[in-house]
């Protein structure tokens, strides 16, 4: 199965219309946004649009902006809400103004970094200080950039916030938002009326680092990126290599891989819901789901040597073979620890009058809503979308394996909680029907030392532990990515906070982040 | 009459099994060097063994090592054994800042914002590898390479990210040297304020520099 992808190139006058055709036909979840520097060929983007309902089919359009210099391309912030943030990360990136776009502020970097740091001939190192030594002023104007009859930039501004909006800051230094997020959140009383997301205090540039890395370096960094699904996103990765170089991985393999995708799982759904618990409150809950959470690490670290950063999926392959006890532990912990487990965390927390009263009905996000802001993975199904990759374009071993989807209705607090201590059952399930006859075979496929993916564009997608996780992959037959793109699973969350939050109280602001089960690492890359 | 403190002891844990004994002989031989008060050095060792045994950590977790830092403070690790139990989440509170993960360059002055804020005594520990040099992101553009860049760093936890007991042992480590400090008769810094000389007490600037500090 070759994940070889050929985009259909569309001037950048047609763009608007051939988007909005293709989404009139069905593809109406854009999936990736990439942008990417072609050298002589100009700067430009990749759409990557999927049909969200049963067939998950893709399809993939390239512009390429005319300009070099200024490179301009029309916006489709009006075709998909979650264009307005991918837009702005491509504008921080790669400087492409999107004509029409109602914000276009920098995403992950300062307001006063100098230069696009993804373009191919910009030097960020030389032209900013590694260590600022001022504050950062964020500013409260939006840019709307539009042309005038001569073809000229037009700058229109306006204010973030309304004139006499109260703005609390929330992070980037704060308990309840998982990491270094910062949220401005313009209140009226206790009631939310805005949320501005302040990204990148943990951009790491994990992207540009690849470009200049060999494919085996490459796989390092994915751990670090979504650290609670470590497994996945380095299957992601290993994944699309392997079949971008037509690499046929063993059946032991993907066996072992799929186990292992499934284990990270419920360490991740174990870990929501001790975070969710700690953030309203409940320490006796935090405690018992991190007692559970270490036998699932215990499993990964006499295998693999590693607790949370794990590096155990190759090109090819995987690095370690089980270790003897292996079947024997991950039966004790699907059979014995997390029935107990999950009985347990359902009689002291899911049944309390108090989480209860402050998740049913709070932060819905309706159907519409995910797919438009693209919120995969749990968020999505608990609003009633079918996204479960493992099921609509399976990969691995998922398609030997039977499992139910977990999707619900409403998509409030409730049910985003109760989605994933479901899955952690399924997740269950799934390991109890492979466990047991685990193929023999080899664990590591014959590779060349240096490895090289032939020329082309490449995608693959996996199921990661909180949505679709993307690996857009371009190379140019070198032994090093010439562009590799990750779709972060938790930046569609933080653009639907807005609206997810948008008229509730200020504390169910943390029930509703908490619920999202974003990573920010993730987020930020 | 000055005397000579000893060598401190943790949780009956030889003094040879640690690590980089040197480091800390030398600090003691530095704060004993004018001598200490014969009559307040006992009081200083009960102060000092109330504070090693209640260090209370700001949570600050920019990336992966707060997880494995939450495992710590979770039933399995149990950092309340060592009195390290009450994570605050206000600088004003923690006594010691345990630098979880990356600093970026746009983090950098967020980070030393909450140093400031932290009242003395404070202690930083400086955990994981990117908190140490940068780790695998060293080339990035966009990673400060080491925190001891913008603050001073008391103990370096190696890992990426560390085990649990690696940071019980950076922990240990921190201990023994609040253990060793002295409050009275004597400072712990020799350091002078260094604007005292080059602006001069008194002056406007001065007066404006304390002005800043406070605000921060």
């Amino acid at each position: 199965m070759s994940n070889k992808i050929n985009p259909i190139v569309v001037a950048p006058e047609e763009l608007h219309d051939k988007l909005a055709a293709l989404k009139a036909e069905g593809y109406d979840f854009l999936e990736c946004l990439t942008g990417c520097d072609w050298g002589e060929e100009g700067l430009g983007v990749v759409y990557s649009l999927t049909k969200s309902s049963t067939t998950f089919e893709m399809t993939h359009v390239k512009c390429v902006a005319a300009d070099k210099e200024n490179p301009t391309l029309p916006t489709v912030c009006d075709l998909w809400d979650i264009a307005n943030i991918y837009e702005r990360e491509v504008y921080d990136f790669y400087g492409i103004i999107f004509l029409g776009h109602p914000d276009m502020r920098r995403l992950f970097l300062r307001e006063d970094w100098v230069g696009f740091p993804m373009r191919k001939n910009d030097c960020p190192e030389e032209k900013n200080a590694e260590i600022p030594t001022t504050n950062e002023d964020i500013s409260d104007t939006r840019h709307k950039y539009t042309l005038n009859a001569e073809g000229q930039l037009v700058c229109e501004d306006s204010p973030v916030f309304a004139e006499d909006a109260y703005v609390v800051n929330i992070g980037p230094q704060h308990p309840s938002t998982h990491g270094v997020l910062h949220l401005r959140t313009a209140i009226e009383g206790e009631r939310v009326k805005q949320i501005d997301p302040h990204l990148g205090y943990i951009h790491r540039g994990i992207e540009k680092l690849s470009e200049n890395m060999t494919y085996p370096q490459t796989l390092a960094l994915t751990d670090r990126m979504d650290y609670l699904g470590a497994m996945q996103t380095r299957h992601a990765l290993c994944m699309c290599i392997e079949q971008a170089m037509g690499i046929e991985v063993s059946p032991r393999v993907q066996v072992i891989r799929t186990i292992m995708d499934e284990l990270q799982r419920i360490d991740s759904h174990i870990l929501f819901f001790s975070c969710l618990c700690q953030d309203l409150g409940a320490t006796t809950a935090f405690l018992y789901g991190f007692r559970d959470r270490e036998e699932v690490l215990k499993i990964f670290e006499k295998t693999t040597g590693g607790r949370l950063i794990i590096n155990y999926n190759m090109i090819g392959g995987v690095a370690h073979d089980l270790h003897p006890d292996f079947v024997k532990d991950v039966k004790h912990f699907i059979n014995e620890t997390m029935p107990r487990g999950l009985k347990e965390y359902h009689s002291i927390f899911t049944g309390n009058v108090i989480f209860r009263n402050r998740a049913i009905g709070v932060g819905p996000l309706s159907k519409e809503q995910v797919i438009s802001y693209g919120c995969t993975g749990g968020t999505g199904r608990a609003a009633g979308w079918h996204c479960d990759l493992r099921k609509h374009r399976p990969y691995a071993a998922y398609d030997q394996v039977k499992f139910n989807e977990i999707t619900f209705e409403s998509g409030d607090s409730m049910d985003r909680y109760m989605v994933r201590l479901k899955e952690i059952e399924e997740s269950c399930e799934i390991i109890r029907q492979l466990i047991d006859n685990i193929p023999e075979g080899p664990i590591q496929e014959k590779l060349k030392p240096i490895v090289k993916v032939p020329e082309g564009c490449y995608y693959s997608a996996v199921e990661g532990s909180r949505g679709i996780l993307g690996v857009y992959l371009e190379s140019k037959g070198d032994k090093s990515p010439y562009r590799l793109h990750y779709r972060s699973t938790g930046l569609p969350l933080v653009a639907a906070l807005d609206e997810a939050c948008r008229d509730y109280m200020i504390a169910d602001l943390i029930t509703i982040g908490g619920t999202m089960d974003y990573i920010i690492p993730d987020i930020d890359r | 009459m000055a005397v000579r403190k000893s060598a401190p002891v943790i949780n009956n844990i030889p003094y040879e099994e640690f690590n980089d004994n040197e480091t800390l002989e030398k600090l003691i031989d530095e704060l004993n060097a004018g001598g200490v008060n014969a009559a307040v050095a006992p009081l200083d060792k009960l102060i000092d063994w109330g504070r090693s045994n209640s260090l209370w950590p700001l949570t600050f977790a920019t990336s992966c090592c707060g997880i494995e830092f939450m495992a710590v403070a979770a039933a399995r690790y149990d950092m309340a054994r060592f009195g390290f139990e009450i994570t605050r989440n206000s600088p004003r509170q923690g006594d010691v800042l345990l630098v979880n993960g990356t600093i970026t360059s746009k983090m950098a002055p967020v980070v030393k914002r909450l140093y400031d804020q932290m009242c003395d005594p404070k202690y930083v520990v400086a955990v994981g590898g990117c908190a140490i040099s940068g780790g695998p992101f060293t080339k990035s553009y966009h990673v400060v390479k080491g925190v001891d860049k913008i603050l001073p760093v008391d103990v370096y936890c190696p890992g990426c990210p560390p085990r649990p007991e690696s940071f019980l042992y950076a922990m240990m480590q921190l201990q023994r040297k609040v253990r060793v400090e002295n409050f009275f008769g004597t400072t712990n810094r020799k350091q002078k304020d260094p604007y005292k000389e080059t602006i001069g007490f008194g002056s406007a600037e001065y007066a404006e520099l304390l002005n800043q500090q406070e605000q921060a």
